[in-house]
């Protein structure tokens, strides 16, 4: 067994997880009849179609026909300071406000760049700061909390 | 006549004040994102959706549909002037534009694009009043029947254009409808896919979904690929055209517009396929075919009216049917239903302004991007020699705040981050995210619908197959998938998709 196709295997497995998945947890719903589906009996169709769809990817990453493709290069730096920078913004606006959030939100995600300076990154994110206040507190009135809430404070 | 009374109505919605205002602002915003070098329509599209949801639903989609062009229009300035294109309808553009403004004949390029754009906005403008309402009659004859296989034919139409795999391009439309499951069920109102999280009840926020799939991926994925931008720096001058260029241009962008107009109709038709074949067309039609590629203007008219024309007569299907016939207008149908507005053939009689309004905001809109952005282009210059390692972190705190203030909550923008690392992986393994969008936004449509129809056959599938229209559109369903399964045409689909 060699793997030739290295991406649609893997797309094939991402399938078949994804389909078997449905299939199980529509099991939990009622399922129903074709006349009277339930809420499973849809979900539990698509399910077994995308793990079908999956199968067929995994054989023809197999199949001993010349290999196609290689392995996906990862390249983790930016993905996850991307990804964390946004996550670290959902759970410290309402703590910290806009105001804050927002700063850390540019600071962090400029680090994913190959040519991160701090000066111009900071210079940026005092830039945006002015820019969202004035969009969307001034100009759209978003209720958003500005600066910290002292709820942190007081238990 | 009575389309010209209800035109006038959609004048007297469009020419408001306010309305004006707000197609301005959204043609503005729509090219300033839009230009930028990678972000397209669909992303620029997910990025500003939040930015209407303060409006009433009549202003929110006039905004929305200038975005749609300003966007479109600022990736063909991006594709002329830095011959990176913003989405693969402008590829063609690059073709031919890039060597003009590399001949010094940028302006004259940029000239073309805008008007050819022009003249195929206001054809589609009134190929979509014209069709609008004898179409909208047909669907209210429309069964559960017709709905389920009309929706299968647009769901399989769209994989025409997706490049690469057939089966993983029909995978992404069945994980899309899937991910549309996602919440309770209307029907029974049982919780479906929702871990528990109390969140998920509502479904899945489209929102999210979109602006993880296309926004946050785009911006890890360019961030990987250093590219190295090609910026003129050149001056550009000469927005005029010559008289012979005008000979030259004037059929191509007819031909463009009809090619456009009625390609933008079909399902999995848009701009993309549009504009690739007007190109086609245009080299058939030239007697020196050898010229293109080299900075013919006719490779720039004819693709770029036919992408404005198909853009446009797109929403036909969308405001008629129901029926988004390509991810943009999935996006838009995602955005009508975020105001509280189902898109189909209820709205022209339930809510004549609304429609009407949209369908004159388009030729207002188009008709301010030609006014401004040719005087502008020098601010659209500028724009592109910011470098993209201040643009990004922008982007990201708007996609932020925006998702924010959807539902002001902030569990929506950590659910963003998750579909933008659940759309890194599919970039990684060349799954297109665009019929996973299409198939969620049609699951919940398609899955109460196929409900409706297997109820009123007790449970017997042929009520698909008997009734006429349903039957005719499993039929071309079923052509379209073994068109493209046949080996002859696999090969001419991914020559195309080459070139």
């Amino acid at each position: 067994m060699r793997i030739t196709r290295p991406k649609d295997l893997l797309t094939g497995a991402l399938f078949v997880a994804f389909g078997l998945g449905a299939m199980a947890l529509s099991l939990g719903v009622h399922l129903g009849t074709a006349a009277r589906m339930g809420p499973g009996y849809f979900p539990f169709a698509l399910g077994s179609l995308l793990s079908l769809l999956g199968g067929v990817l995994v054989v023809r990453g197999l199949r001993p026909a010349p290999a196609r493709g290689g392995w996906p290069a990862v390249n983790a730096k930016p993905l996850l300071i991307v990804l964390s920078s946004v996550l670290l913004f959902s759970q410290l606006l309402i703590p910290l406000g806009l105001l804050l959030s927002t700063a850390l939100l540019v600071v962090v995600s400029s680090l994913a760049s190959q040519e991160f300076r701090w000066r111009e990154t900071l210079i940026n994110a005092a830039a945006l700061v002015a820019v969202v206040v004035a969009v969307f507190v001034y100009c759209l009135e978003f209720p958003i909390p500005l600066g910290p809430s002292f709820r942190l404070l007081s238990p | 006549m009575e389309l010209l009374a209800n035109l006038a109505l959609g004048f007297e919605t469009a020419v408001s004040p306010m309305n004006l205002l707000y197609c301005l602002t959204g043609a503005l915003i729509g090219t300033l994102i839009g230009v930028l070098p990678g972000i397209g329509p669909v992303q620029t599209i997910a990025i500003l959706l939040p930015t209407t949801f303060a409006l009433p639903p009549v202003s929110a989609l006039i905004m929305l549909a200038g975005i749609y062009y300003g966007a479109q229009y600022g990736g063909s300035t991006t594709s002329i002037l830095v011959n990176v294109p913003g989405e693969a309808s402008s590829v063609v553009t690059c073709l031919d534009g890039h060597q003009m403004a590399r001949q010094g004949r940028g302006g004259t390029a940029l000239t073309i694009a805008a008007l050819g754009s022009f003249v195929a906005g206001c054809f589609a403008t009134v190929v979509l009043a014209l069709l609008a309402v004898p179409l909208a009659e047909l669907a209210f004859r429309f069964g559960p029947a017709e709905y389920v296989s009309l929706m299968l034919f647009g769901l399989v139409g769209s994989v025409v254009l997706a490049s690469g795999s057939l089966i993983k391009a029909v995978g992404m439309i069945v994980l899309g409808l899937l991910l549309g499951m996602i919440g309770t069920d209307v029907t029974s109102g049982a919780h479906r896919f929702t871990f528990g999280i109390p969140e998920l009840a509502d479904g899945l926020g489209f929102v999210s979904l979109a602006m993880g799939l296309f926004g946050i991926c785009d911006i890890i994925s360019s961030l990987e690929t250093r590219e190295a931008r090609d910026i003129l720096k050149a001056r550009i001058s000469g927005f005029w055209l010559s008289r012979k260029e005008i000979r030259d241009s004037a059929p191509a962008v007819l031909r463009g517009t009809l090619v456009g107009s009625l390609l933008g109709i079909l399902p999995g038709g848009g701009a993309i396929l549009s504009s690739f074949t007007a190109y086609m067309v245009e080299k058939k039609c030239s007697r020196e075919p050898e010229t293109f590629g080299k900075g013919n203007i006719r490779g720039v008219a004819g693709p770029e009216s036919a992408n404005n024309a198909a853009a446009q007569t797109s929403f036909v299907p969308l405001l008629t049917l129901g029926i988004p016939p390509n991810v943009v207008l999935a996006m838009m149908a995602g955005a009508m239903m975020i105001h509280g507005i189902q898109p189909g053939p209820r709205v022209i009689t339930s809510n004549p302004s609304l429609f009407w309004g949209v369908i004159a905001s388009m030729w207002v809109g188009n008709l301010m991007l030609v006014l401004l952005n040719l005087p502008l282009i020098g601010v659209w210059v500028r724009l592109l020699s910011i470098p993209y390692r201040l643009l990004y972190p922008a982007i990201l705190v708007f996609c932020c705040i925006g998702l924010y203030s959807v539902n002001n909550n902030t569990f929506d923008i950590a659910l963003t981050a998750f579909c933008g690392l659940f759309g890194y992986v599919l970039h990684k393994l060349d799954c297109e995210p665009a019929p996973l969008i299409l198939g969620f936004v049609l699951g919940p449509m398609m899955e109460e619908n196929l409900r409706r129809g297997m109820l009123l056959s007790r449970g017997d599938p042929a009520i698909f197959f008997t009734r006429p229209l349903s039957l005719l559109f499993l039929a071309l369903t079923a052509g379209l998938l073994i068109a493209m399964a046949l080996p002859g045409i696999r090969k001419r689909r991914s020559r195309a998709f080459e070139q």
